[in-house]
């Protein structure tokens, strides 16, 4: 026999086991594919936000305010007294453990700094160091420890592994919102320039052009209509869309992604038919704007003055066109800026009309004061009114199940309208397991502004309790195709089912909607918006 | 004496030895999580590890080993360790583990050693494929994120060439994850 040792005794030589230490004392490693890069400093520069400079996480040196110390310091202690519910947040965590394993980031990285318990003890050590007596005086075993620069670094690392989905907040017996603490813990990293360029470069852009992308008016048009030419190649219809046009009944807004990513851009057709065939039935008098192009506000993930400042473009261009109130499309976090924070910083948007359906009466008492519908509701109500003509087998080659969006389903509690409306166009439609839809959903992994491409394992890891769920009603049920309501879903999600369960497609709920949905006096359909066969329709394609 | 069918009457023992020690490569918090939590989609690691180790026994037990079947076992244990932070050698290297526990099954038993090296063989197939199934998902990685730049960068706007943001650079959402990556490496100094 040789004397190489065989290959189990190289691996027994290596303790497999992982070192024991407490989180506080478990050194933060910066790892690559984890991470967001750094914000170009000219994006930070136009949105006058602080301590512009090049830097790189990577490097020991992060380019810091002298200060730096002392701004975190104050601008925590101002955070506390602004907002009550940090300081409760702050205070009375009981450190039971019923948030820790509910974290999608903490279950697909097996990293227990992703337990959302953990998060929030980031902050919570310096808040009983620097503002506790107990704190003070205990140090560490009383929990607290001084703002180092490890600390800063470890901070910085783990508030962007927190897509703010608050599903840890579903089973705290408190409420505790750790999603809270995130955003607190971002926007005092922000006052030190500590920012990543997938969020800080959109909101620059969307500040000076209107929409993430920097897409200027002209072009966003043109995109419309390229949409309108590959309408009138399915349907024979030509839907013509209006922009811009004061004295509109209704402004659309919804987030650029569906304008500029596949497949939100079939969503995009979506409303742009259903919105043609609203007119021709019934007189319905809407318009997009190029200016107001954005639905998303990326400011949310940056600071409550950023969301704002966002936020407010579009009520100005509501108020611009002279519209009664605004419908919204399929989007994330702009409902959740709607349905929590937009009355208190920019609303009541006394100028606009309490939203009623022109076409069915229904008053949307949900929207009295923010006046902005969601196409989800309004579509649910057109289909429950019997408003619109469909042909759900149109849909018959799709198995269909559907993720709750983080936002819609526990920002705003959406759950029953986009069931509702899928279950009426298509005829076939399987549900997750319970511990994975409605309020328990679990994220697509890549919310928050972190949907940036560097980031790719950490995006797979928590995305992996959605993906394992689909792979399930997959294996069982035949689903190959997941409809969602929001444009980050639609970016984040194929990528993600890409690895994990590569059977399974994406579409937004409206995409589905126009398929079914029968126009006057269009052609014989022969594909669907993506240009694949309807079903039966296979042999003549050949 | 055959020790395949020993195996088999001890599975239960040896898939628990295996499992405990494939989840003791994670931090000890998240071992004891991954062993308490028995519900597949509230602990989709521990669950589809130990499906995974589960059908990999069997196929230690059989004749002889179908890699088809092999891979179907292994590659959802793999995938997941090849996104988490573990090297190459730690993401596959659980597979052996289970030498040592059958080792201690078998308690130098002489006459069960010889089938034992035959166990071993197939321990170290396994292994092989595991690797396979490892660098598969990592180019798998860089793959998808050339397919996302794909489809976010839709065609009809490059068809356009309409997108430029302020600085005049093609905004950030848009960028090649290569170009984003070659940037990123000079940033710090640069930018
Ligand atoms: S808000 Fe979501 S991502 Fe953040 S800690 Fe809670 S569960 Fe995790
Ligand atoms: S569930 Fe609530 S009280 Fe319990 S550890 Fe989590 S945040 Fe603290």
């Amino acid at each position: 026999m040789s004397d190489l040792p065989k290959p189990d005794e190289f691996l027994t030589g290596i303790d497999h086991k992982m070192p024991q230490t407490d989180w506080m004392n478990t050194p933060t490693e910066i790892r690559k594919g984890m991470y967001c890069y750094a914000s170009n400093y000219k994006s930070v520069e136009i949105l006058g936000l602080p301590n512009a400079r090049p830097w790189n996480p990577l490097e020991d040196d992060w380019k810091l305010p002298e200060n730096w110390q002392q701004i975190i310091h104050e601008g925590f202690k101002e955070r506390l007294d602004k907002f009550r519910s940090f300081k409760v947040f702050m205070d009375i965590c009981v450190r039971c453990g019923a948030c820790a394993d509910k974290c999608h980031f903490f279950i697909g990285t097996g990293d227990p700094k992703n337990m959302p318990v953990l998060r929030a003890e980031l902050l919570r050590s310096i808040y009983r160091n620097d503002f506790t007596t107990v704190g003070k005086i205990l140090g560490k075993i009383g929990g607290g420890r001084k703002m180092t620069l490890d600390v800063l670094k470890e901070w910085w690392y783990y508030l962007f592994q927190c897509t703010e989905c608050r599903r840890c907040s579903v089973f705290c017996p408190y409420g505790i919102d750790t999603a809270e603490v995130t955003i607190m813990g971002r926007e005092l990293l922000n006052l030190i320039g500590l920012n990543i360029d997938w969020i800080a470069t959109p909101i620059a852009n969307c500040y000076q052009t209107g929409n993430h992308l920097g897409i200027q008016p002209h072009a966003f048009k043109d995109m419309l209509e390229f949409f309108v030419e590959d309408i009138e190649e399915i349907t024979g219809i030509n839907v013509d869309p209006s922009f811009n046009r004061k004295g509109a009944d209704i402004l659309f807004i919804t987030p650029s992604g569906d304008v500029f990513a596949d497949p939100g851009t079939y969503t995009c057709m979506g409303y742009m038919m259903l919105f043609h065939y609203l007119r021709e039935k019934y007189g319905f008098d809407i318009t997009w704007s190029t200016y107001a192009s954005e639905g998303g506000n990326f400011g949310f993930f940056t600071s409550h003055e950023t969301m704002k400042r966002l936020n407010s473009k579009m009520y100005a261009e509501a108020k611009r066109l002279g519209v009664k109130w605004i419908l919204g499309g399929e989007c994330g976090h702009m409902w959740r800026v709607i349905n929590q924070y937009m009355d208190t910083m920019n609303g009541p948007a006394d100028f606009l009309e309490e939203p009623v359906s022109p076409i069915t009466g229904t008053k949307f008492e949900n929207a009295k004061s923010t006046k902005m519908v969601h196409i989800a509701e309004f579509l649910a109500d057109l289909i429950h009114h019997d408003k619109l003509e469909l042909d759900p087998s149109r849909n018959d080659n799709f198995k269909v199940s559907f993720h709750d969006s983080c936002n819609p389903a526990r920002g705003m509690g959406m759950f029953e309208e986009p069931r509702y409306v899928i279950k009426n166009v298509c005829n076939h439609f399987y549900e997750m397991p319970a511990n994975t839809i409605r309020e328990q959903t679990f994220c697509c992994g890549s919310g928050a502004g972190l949907n940036a491409g560097e980031n790719m394992e950490l995006r797979l890891a928590g995305g992996l309790p959605r993906a394992n769920a689909v792979k399930y009603v997959h294996e069982k049920f035949g689903v190959n195709m997941l409809a969602c309501v929001c444009a980050i879903d639609r970016a984040a999600l194929p990528t993600s089912l890409e690895y994990w369960v590569p059977e399974v497609d994406t579409t937004g709920m409206t995409e589905l909607v126009a398929n079914a949905l029968i126009m006057p006096g269009e052609t014989k359909r022969e594909t669907d918006l993506r240009g694949e066969p309807l079903p039966g329709m296979e042999e003549d394609d050949a | 004496m055959n020790l395949k069918k020993i195996l088999k009457e001890n599975k239960k023992q040896i898939i628990k030895k295996w499992f405990d020690a494939v989840v003791e490569t994670y931090p000890s918090d998240t071992a004891a999580f991954l062993k308490r939590q028995k519900d597949p989609f509230a602990n989709p690691v521990g669950g589809m590890t130990i499906e995974g180790i589960d059908g990999l026994f069997d196929q230690l037990c059989i004749e002889e080993i179908d890699p088809e079947k092999v891979t179907s076992f292994l590659d959802p244990i793999i995938r997941i360790r090849a996104i988490q932070s573990f090297t190459p050698s730690k993401a596959v290297g659980f597979v052996f583990y289970l030498k040592r526990i059958i080792r201690d099954e078998v308690k130098n038993d002489p006459k069960l050693v010889g089938q034992f090296r035959d166990i071993e063989t197939g321990i170290d197939q396994i292994a092989l494929y595991g690797f396979d199934i490892y660098m598969k998902c990592r180019e798998q990685i860089y793959e998808i994120r050339a397919n996302e730049a794909k489809r976010i960068s839709f065609s009809a706007f490059e068809r356009a060439g309409l997108l430029r943001d302020k600085h005049g650079n093609d905004p950030g959402l848009l960028h090649d994850a290569e170009d984003l990556d070659a940037e990123n490496e000079e940033s710090g100094a640069k930018v």
